[in-house]
Order: structure tokens, then C-alpha cells, then sequence
């Protein structure tokens, strides 16, 4: 192997991503973003417990943002489709890393969460292409009114059925977080026998708090808390 | 006691390779596993058959020439161990055991439990060193290292390359393998000097060789017979990134004053 040339930004970030550990620093950053925006998601939504002005209040509001908006979305999007290229290729190798499986394997140390991320993610995917066409643009929800967000989240969630899948789609998330949200920190370098400890209980407490809070709006609808 | 011991039996690389039964009755507690499989080697001898290929060498846990999985786990159930100094007294009279070797395609298999892991060697050639000529010891105190940075380097130096961190890993990555090798002389002041060449290198050739990605699962660090530590993996990944964003030529002209 002789000397690594790198000429250019392009060359360098090729080499970068072409690498085991590129990959996982881009699904690190990605899933760093995408993580703060769950619990930004998260906080907005709770506020139905206010009330219905409360809540079609805020919901005006970043509709009201426009352009600042769409380009949250668009940053969104594109840490999205990272995560997904980035997650498939990796399984990808993974694959071909091992092409005979054990015949008996036990695990010491490998969570349920970190094992399953790669089917608690697409699962997630596809709840998310359901929730965006379930309360953003209407057409999965049987009785849409544009800008009544209350009215929407109420009725949407009546039906039993839908409020199953987001509550399994979330519980899924919220396992999915439970090894992502410390695997961003270890994948970027950040690791100390001081604070990984207790940034390894900081993901724990923050999948329990997305899991409990997203969970708990479909069940109070179905319960008839909220009404 | 009694043990009952299943293992894959495999001509070679290129033959099928599939799980045999075996019966061993008079096992002493205080033999270790290896032994065990000596004792079971002599009765296939007498007996005709091939024996066991299993590969082992100091038979005193700091070579790194032994492993293979022992019900799932590479160098079997006992933390901090290889499997040569692994003793029957952990197991119980009577207990089924499954040996199959590790499993990585950059790991081909040898025979039976035996697998080749030139790959390791490769990784190291690529950037696994410093390029200083060896001579008489040098003055000790000449140049000085800082205790915890001496400390660290010498628990990731713990590393005997057995591979069994590639095994245990269910993406069969070598990170933690890589990690320890860039952590050991990355860390001190010798190592210094080729510590963005040497992250660059290594990580190129380990993802050339075909071993998976790490998914900080901490399975590797879990099994590690050297008790190697994924706080390496973290190190791995800064000084790979840093190396790649900071990277500047060697100049072609000038340099020389």
C-alpha cells in the first residue's frame, strides 16, 4: 500500500465515507440531529394536554415560520436519507463481513436495543411515512380539517387500530434511542471513563422520557383522557 | 467428569464443514480446556481418525495463538481468560459443549477450529508501528511520558491479537483490535509523530479486509480475554477523523532547510 493522496474537499470526503468509520460518524451526526428534533416533536405535541387553542395556537405558529420551515424539513430530509444510506450500506457489509452465521452464539455484553436497531429503524421509517400522511398532509386520516391540529390528533387517534401502530412504532423508537442515543456520542470519538457512564444513563432516561411521552397521547385519546 | 463435546469438523477451506459428536469420560477437573482436547486428540489417533486442529501455542494465555467458541463465546464463559488457561473445573460433570471456530469472512477457516487471521498481521503492516530504528536501550528518563497516558497505553498494548473481538462482534468487526494498536503508541510520544498516518492507514486496510463496522454494542470489550477497552474504538474514531480533515501533503520540494 503506498502513501494516501488526498487532493481536495471532495477527495477527502469520498475516503471519509468510504471508510467503516465515516459511515458511522455521518449516522452519529445524523442521528445526533434527528434525536433533537424527536424531543423538540415531542415537547410541541404534549402541549395538547393544554388544550385545543393551545396547541392549533402553536401549530399556526411554525406554519407561520415558511421558509424557515421548509428548511428545517429539508435539514431533516437530508439527515433522514444519511442515516438510511449510511445504515444500509453498513448492513450491507455486515453481511458480507460474516457469510456463515454461527450455529450457537450467545451474547455477554449486546442489548436487545443495539441488536434490533437495524429492524427498529425501517419499521420507524415506515410509521413515519404513515404520520406524515396521517396528520401533515391528510390523506391517511379519515376526517382531515386543515390547521385544526386538535381536532386531527383526536380523531386520528379514536381509531384503535392507528393508535396501536403509533404506540408500537413509538415504544420501537424509544428502543431504537436506548442504544442510539450514547452509540452518537462513542462514534464521534467522545468517550471518558468519567462522563460515558452517566451520558450511558442520559440515553437511557431520554428513550424512557420520548417513549413515555409519545406513548402516552394516543392512550390518553383511546382512554378518553383527552377529549 | 463427563463431557460431551460437539465440534465442527472441516477438512479445509474450500470443503463443507459440519458438527461431530464426541463422548470424553474421564475429564480431570484441573486440566485445561486445550488439554482436554489433547486427551481427545490421543483416542482419535489410536483410533485411527483425524484429529482435532486447534491452534495454541504458550499455553499460558499471552500469545494470542488460541480461541475458538465454546457455546457462542470466544475462549468460553469465564471473563479475563483465553481458552488455554481455561480449566474443566468451570464446567460441570456432564455439560454439552459447542465448539466452532470464529466466524468472520476475513477470517477463512484453516481446519476445524483453526482460522487463518493474516488479515491482523496485514492491519499492522499497513500502520501498526513506529519508524524508529532499535538499538541499545535508551535512557530511561529522556523522554518523559505522562502517567496516565503510560497507563492507557500499556492496557491497550494488553492486546495479544487472538481475535476473538471479531468473533464475539455480531458485525465481525476488528475495531476494537484496530483501536488498541492505534491507542497503545498513538498515546506516547514515540508514537506521536505518525499518529494521523497510522489512524489513516489502518483503518483503510481493516475496512480493505473485509470486517465489519462497530455498532458499540460492547460485546468485544465484554469477551476480551486482555480486558481491552471500546474507549479505544473512540479514540480510533477521532484520530481517523481528525487525520482525514487535517490531512496535508508531504511536501515534494523543500523541508530539508
Amino acid at each position: 500500500m503506498g502513501t494516501i493522496a488526498l487532493n481536495g474537499g471532495l477527495e477527502k470526503t469520498a475516503f471519509f465515507y468510504q471508510s467503516v468509520v465515516g459511515k458511522k460518524v455521518v449516522m452519529a451526526v445524523t442521528g445526533c440531529v434527528l434525536c433533537l428534533f424527536v424531543l423538540g416533536h415531542m415537547l410541541g405535541n404534549l402541549q395538547i394536554y393544554q388544550g385545543p387553542e393551545k396547541l392549533n395556537r402553536y401549530a399556526e405558529f411554525l406554519q407561520g415560520l415558511g421558509a424557515g420551515l421548509w428548511a428545517v424539513r429539508l435539514v431533516l430530509l437530508a439527515c433522514v436519507g444519511l442515516h438510511i444510506l449510511s445504515a444500509y450500506q453498513l448492513w450491507r457489509l455486515k453481511l458480507s463481513a460474516r457469510p456463515t452465521p454461527y450455529l450457537k452464539k450467545s451474547y455477554v455484553a449486546t442489548s436487545y436495543a443495539a441488536r434490533t436497531m437495524i429492524w427498529s429503524g425501517p419499521i420507524v421509517l415506515a410509521f413515519i411515512i404513515y404520520h406524515l400522511l396521517h396528520f401533515t398532509t391528510g390523506q391517511a386520516h379519515p376526517d382531515f380539517r386543515r390547521g385544526d391540529v386538535y381536532h386531527n390528533v383526536i380523531a386520528g387517534f379514536s381509531n384503535p387500530a392507528a393508535s396501536l401502530f403509533y404506540i408500537a412504532a413509538n415504544i420501537l423508537l424509544a428502543i431504537h434511542l436506548y442504544h442510539g442515543a450514547w452509540s452518537m456520542f462513542q462514534s464521534v470519538g467522545i468517550n471518558h471513563p468519567r462522563y460515558t457512564p452517566w451520558l450511558k444513563r442520559l440515553a437511557k432516561a431520554y428513550a424512557w422520557v420520548i417513549g413515555i411521552g409519545n406513548v402516552s397521547i394516543p392512550l390518553a385519546v383511546l382512554t378518553g383522557v383527552v377529549k | 467428569m463427563k463431557i460431551i463435546l460437539n465440534i465442527w469438523r472441516q477438512k479445509n477451506a474450500s470443503s463443507p464443514g459440519r458438527m461431530v459428536r464426541y463422548e470424553l469420560d474421564n475429564v480431570n477437573e484441573h486440566m485445561s480446556f486445550l488439554e482436554m482436547l489433547d486427551v481427545l486428540n490421543e483416542e482419535l489417533t489410536r483410533k485411527g481418525e483425524d484429529p482435532v486442529a486447534f491452534e495454541h501455542d504458550c499455553r499460558e494465555g499471552i500469545c494470542g495463538c488460541c480461541g475458538f467458541m465454546i457455546n457462542g463465546i470466544p475462549h468460553g464463559p469465564e471473563r479475563g481468560t483465553t481458552v488455554c488457561q481455561l480449566h474443566m473445573r468451570h464446567f460441570q460433570d456432564g455439560d454439552e459443549l459447542w465448539l466452532e471456530p470464529f466466524r468472520a469472512k476475513a477470517f477463512p477457516i484453516i481446519k476445524d477450529l483453526m482460522v487463518d487471521r493474516s488479515a491482523f498481521d496485514r492491519i499492522i503492516s499497513a500502520g501498526g508501528y513506529i519508524s524508529i530504528n532499535t538499538g541499545s536501550a535508551p535512557e530511561a528518563n529522556s523522554i518523559p511520558v505522562k502517567k496516565q497516558c503510560a497507563d492507557r497505553a500499556m492496557d491497550a498494548a494488553a492486546c495479544i491479537g487472538c481475535g476473538a473481538c471479531v468473533a464475539a462482534c455480531p458485525n465481525a468487526s476488528a475495531s476494537l483490535f484496530v483501536s488498541a494498536k492505534i491507542a497503545h503508541l498513538g498515546l506516547l510520544p514515540q508514537g506521536e509523530p505518525e499518529r494521523d498516518r497510522r489512524a489513516l492507514r489502518m483503518v483503510l486496510k481493516m475496512t480493505e479486509e473485509g470486517f465489519g463496522y462497530c455498532t458499540n454494542t460492547g460485546e468485544c470489550e465484554a469477551i476480551c480475554p486482555k480486558g481491552v477497552k471500546i474507549e479505544n474504538i473512540a479514540m480510533m474514531h477521532r484520530d481517523f477523523t481528525r487525520a482525514v480533515a487535517l490531512f496535508r501533503e508531504e511536501a515534494k520540494v523543500g523541508g530539508t532547510g
